[in-house]
């Protein structure tokens, strides 16, 4: 390898000790990086990426320890002196985190922040640290650089808070941007701009990135070299163009089969003739939704006059960015929200205004699975409870009887039946969405609500998630509201597509309709915004959208 | 060879596992009530105290003896605390009577004696006497823990569970009892419990010692009904009560009891207060505390009448207190083992053999 890469790091391992015996989390790690590249690592959780961006500078818990060579400018990182480590954190070496809102400290402003960390590396006076500051805010296209200075990190939006963060890496011109999972938390809107953002700073300050994140999309826009990872092995390696246009080992080519691409699946028809449309499961007309004002807080109005009407047997996906009402149509279509005005009416029953007894057996048609395969089981409840609870407490069954659906659950869903004595702990993200179906099918519902189910899963899981309930779809023929902010996970599933933006429906119609012909300008930015898993077109969408831009 | 080694490690362990193996495999295949299980005994000096503390009380109940109604079972000791037997002074230092005849110094020979604790004032064995006080402490001790426990857990479901209106009333109620403070309060009624026995200042004490634990309940309630599974019983047809009882009170269950024998930790103390100020327990009654209080002005001469109730306050109170903290950190999930001079030690003897 050459001698003026900015990274150098040769048989890299990290092993954790756990209980008693080390368990490698990387293994033999070699890579390259000069400045002004983009190298992305990816892989599923789990396959040791964060790990290697923590351990370059020796960032990991006391558990772990490290082996090989870590050199950055030629300087070696690994097992060097404290106040060697301290001089190129932040100076050579500069992090941009996940989750903006944790990474920054609420208690001081973000000016106060980037001034820190260039005074701790720079011998500089308070005023002139503030006129960088300002430099490097109005560099990051922070509206109003002059007051956001003084803004504190919960005053600014998500998008706002990862380039004061990106402001704060960049406060030294450090040769080497570690970039982990940088736009996992934001909306695709917003990650296209950062992802501009950070293209655009790479080549005026001439930096190498380290990216790492498991979106494959987010690779093909950024990436020069790919470095994919499995269980801390490094499985491939090479350019941009190799690993997406020929894709050398399995799992790679596991891993691209498994992204979802938007515009890539067949047409649909409609389970249903559009002139002879059955009565709809599911029917919202002039829905306003509201939260109560809470002390000073004024009242939220989340939906406004939002219309829906669902049909027998087909998926209707719900996107939107996140605050944009998805979520809240959701949980006031199981009536698990009060409704402010308009109806809900589900097989015809209204649910607004409707008091428990009768609110429980409109629930008799309904299932619900969960976002958060973390939080929507009960930690104490082994699954086979769970599941089983909707039909022990419809007074549908008991004991054997019981103990029999339940097995006929977990067969339908894939999971081994030996799993009904589980905890959920015990059980991996996609195991336990996969539980979250079961409970959710266990009362044969005319209507399944499913928010969000996927976003926390990683992609191959994902796609085997979104083949099963595709197929318990085709099988049970329950119609469900799918919410999404995933396009291409919609594209897969759905028949038709409905778009929120701020509690408004703007736009609803056939999937292909809504996804090749939009008419509403915010659904067009929202499409355009996707990146796609594929460099070469995802470079011509860019700069389409830049051009609409402009 | 170790290389190859690893790697098959890494692919064979950790595929099976899944995402975020490594995090999981301390629990994997393991209840709840395993995992607390396990983390707790591997807190040595909880364990070691609820080793201390259970061998305490068995030795303490059964020292004297026990009074069931009309079934009598003899005590072990030879003394009783009405005995009173001729004061001993010979060998004693400093012209005092009733030293303590223990001797625990190996050259001299190890011995019990016939008055190990010594002798109060007329004469009275105090191993006997201390013993009798033990047990009454260790009785409020339990008493208070039960009731704070109970009214705690259930004022502070309910507050949690229903929220606003129900919520704010109680908290007020857990306010006003919280400003009350309890040695005043505790003295005026203490003076009248006296005459009807240490039961019912234990039942009293606990009465105005459950605010914190309520407190916390409500805290735990309120973050437990936000989550997701309470929403799932909600659509499944659950009712409030199944709701709290199945599934939101059996999540907070770790931080209950946790917080119930920090309570009892401070319960004997209390006691304790109390009945040296003479508010407790009242003679002829007897507990750890009014033995020091009665006791009080022969500390300079005599001062194992002081000591010997002292040692078993302290010893009872640092092992609940103990436990407490082994269960705290059993029942928390972010508490992690911590890596000891001795895992680094047989780490590096492991990859030496790998090699």
């Amino acid at each position: 390898m050459s001698k003026d890469n900015v990274l150098e790091i040769s048989d890299f391992n990290v092993d954790f000790w756990v209980d008693g015996v080390w368990y490698p989390a990387v293994i033999d790690m070699n890579l390259g990086l000069a400045a002004g590249k983009v190298t992305a690592i990816v892989g599923e959780s789990g396959s040791g990426k964060s790990t290697t961006a923590l351990g370059l500078m020796s960032l990991l818990a006391s558990n772990a320890r490290m082996d090989g060579s870590v050199k950055v400018k030629g300087e070696e990182m690994l097992n060097a002196k404290t106040s060697v480590l301290r001089s190129f954190r932040g100076r050579e070496v500069a992090y941009i985190f996940q989750e903006p809102m944790t990474a920054l400290n609420p208690l001081y402003t973000i000016g106060f922040q980037i001034v820190e960390t260039l005074r701790s590396h720079f011998d500089m006076g308070p005023k002139e640290a503030h006129t960088r500051a300002l430099e490097l805010i109005t560099m990051v296209d922070i509206p109003n650089p002059e007051q956001s200075i003084f803004k504190y990190p919960h005053q600014l939006s998500g998008g706002q808070r990862q380039r004061a963060m990106i402001a704060q890496a960049l406060a030294c011109d450090p040769a080497l941007l570690v970039a982990d999972e940088p736009t996992t938390a934001l909306d695709v809107t917003v990650q296209a701009e950062i992802l501009d953002l950070m293209r655009g700073l790479k080549d005026k300050l001439n930096s190498a990135i380290l990216l790492i994140t498991h979106d494959m999309g987010v690779v093909a826009d950024m990436a020069d070299d790919i470095l994919v990872m499995k269980d801390g092995i490094t499985v491939e390696h090479g350019t941009a163009d190799q690993i997406f246009n020929n894709p050398k080992h399995p799992y790679t080519q596991q891993l691209l089969g498994a992204v979802p691409k938007l515009g890539s699946t067949k047409k649909r028809a409609l389970p249903y003739s559009e002139s002879a449309k059955p009565a709809p499961v599911l029917k919202l007309t002039d829905v306003t939704i509201e939260y109560p004002k809470r002390g000073r807080q004024p009242a939220f109005t989340a939906v406004k006059n939002f219309n829906l009407e669902i049909y027998p047997g087909e998926i209707v996906g719900l996107v939107g960015e996140s605050g944009s009402g998805k979520t809240t149509v959701g949980r006031a279509s199981i009536g698990l929200l009060p409704v402010k005005g308009g109806s809900i009416e589900i097989v015809g029953k209204e649910i607004a205004g409707a008091d428990s007894k009768q609110l429980s057996s409109i629930r008799r048609h309904t299932g619900i699975v969960f976002q958060d395969p973390a939080s929507s089981l009960n930690p104490r409840l082994p699954i086979g409870e769970s599941i089983g609870e909707p039909l022990y407490l419809a007074g549908l069954a008991k004991g054997a009887d019981l103990a029999r659906k339940v097995e006929e659950l977990l067969d339908q869903v894939e999971l081994p039946r030996s799993y009904r004595n589980r905890y959920p702990h015990e059980l991996s993200g996609g195991q336990r969405q996969r539980v979250g179906i079961a409970r959710a099918l266990a009362l044969t519902p005319d209507l399944l609500i499913a928010d969000e189910p996927t976003s926390a899963l990683d992609v191959s899981v994902q796609a085997r998630f979104l083949e099963l309930l595709q197929e318990l779809q085709g099988k049970l023929n329950f119609a469900c509201l799918f919410i999404s902010h995933d396009l291409a996970v919609v594209d897969i599933l759905s028949h038709r597509i409905a778009v929120m933006q701020n509690g408004l429906l703007v736009e609803e119609g056939d999937r292909d309709q809504i996804l090749k012909n939009p008419k509403n300008d915010y659904t067009k930015r929202l499409i355009s915004a996707v990146p796609v898993p594929d460099p070469k077109e995802q470079k011509i969408r860019r700069e389409a959208r830049l051009a609409t831009k402009k | 060879m170790n290389l190859f080694k690893r790697k098959e490690k890494a692919t064979g362990e950790i595929l099976a596992g899944g995402e975020s193996a490594i995090a999981n495999k301390e629990v994997e295949g393991l209840s709840q009530g395993q995992i607390v299980r396990r983390r707790f005994f591997r807190h040595r000096a909880a364990v070691g105290a609820l080793v201390v503390l259970t061998s305490l009380i068995i030795f303490v109940m059964t020292a004297l003896e026990t009074k069931i109604g009309p079934i009598r079972i003899p005590g072990w000791w030879k003394w009783t605390t009405e005995d009173i037997p001729a004061l001993r002074f010979e060998d004693c230092p400093g012209g005092t009577t009733g030293c303590p005849t223990l001797s625990l110094n190996p050259a001299g020979g190890f011995g019990l004696g016939t008055h190990p604790f010594g002798q109060d004032d007329i004469g009275r064995d105090y191993f006997a006497l201390t013993m009798n006080g033990a047990r009454r402490s260790l009785m409020i001790m339990f008493v208070i823990g039960a009731v704070a426990g109970f009214i705690g857990v259930v004022v502070g479901s309910i507050a949690g569970f229903y929220g606003k209106m129900v919520d704010a009333v109680l908290m007020r109620l857990v306010d006003f009892i919280q400003t009350v403070p309890t040695i005043i309060i505790a003295a005026v009624i203490g003076k009248a419990a006296g005459k009807v026995g240490p039961l019912y200042l234990a039942l009293f004490l606990g009465i105005l010692g459950w605010t914190g634990l309520a407190r916390l309940v409500r805290a735990q309630f309120l973050s437990l009904r936000e989550m997701e599974f309470v929403d799932a019983a909600r659509v499944a047809g659950a009712s409030n009560i199944r709701i709290a009882f199945k599934h939101i009170l059996p999540n907070a269950v770790g931080q209950i009891i946790v917080s119930i024998t920090l309570i009892m930790a401070g319960a004997i103390l209390t006691e304790t207060a109390l009945s040296y100020l003479g508010f407790g327990v009242v003679a002829p009654d007897v507990s750890l505390g009014l033995l020091i209080s009665q006791y009080e002005s022969s500390f300079t001469t005599r001062p194992w009448l002081f000591w010997w109730p002292g040692l078993f306050i302290i010893s009872i109170a640092l092992c609940v207190n103990f436990i407490g903290d082994g269960l705290r950190d059993a029942f928390d999930p972010r508490q992690r083992r911590r890596i000891t001079k001795k895992d680094r030690l047989q780490a590096k003897l492991q990859s030496k053999v790998g090699a």
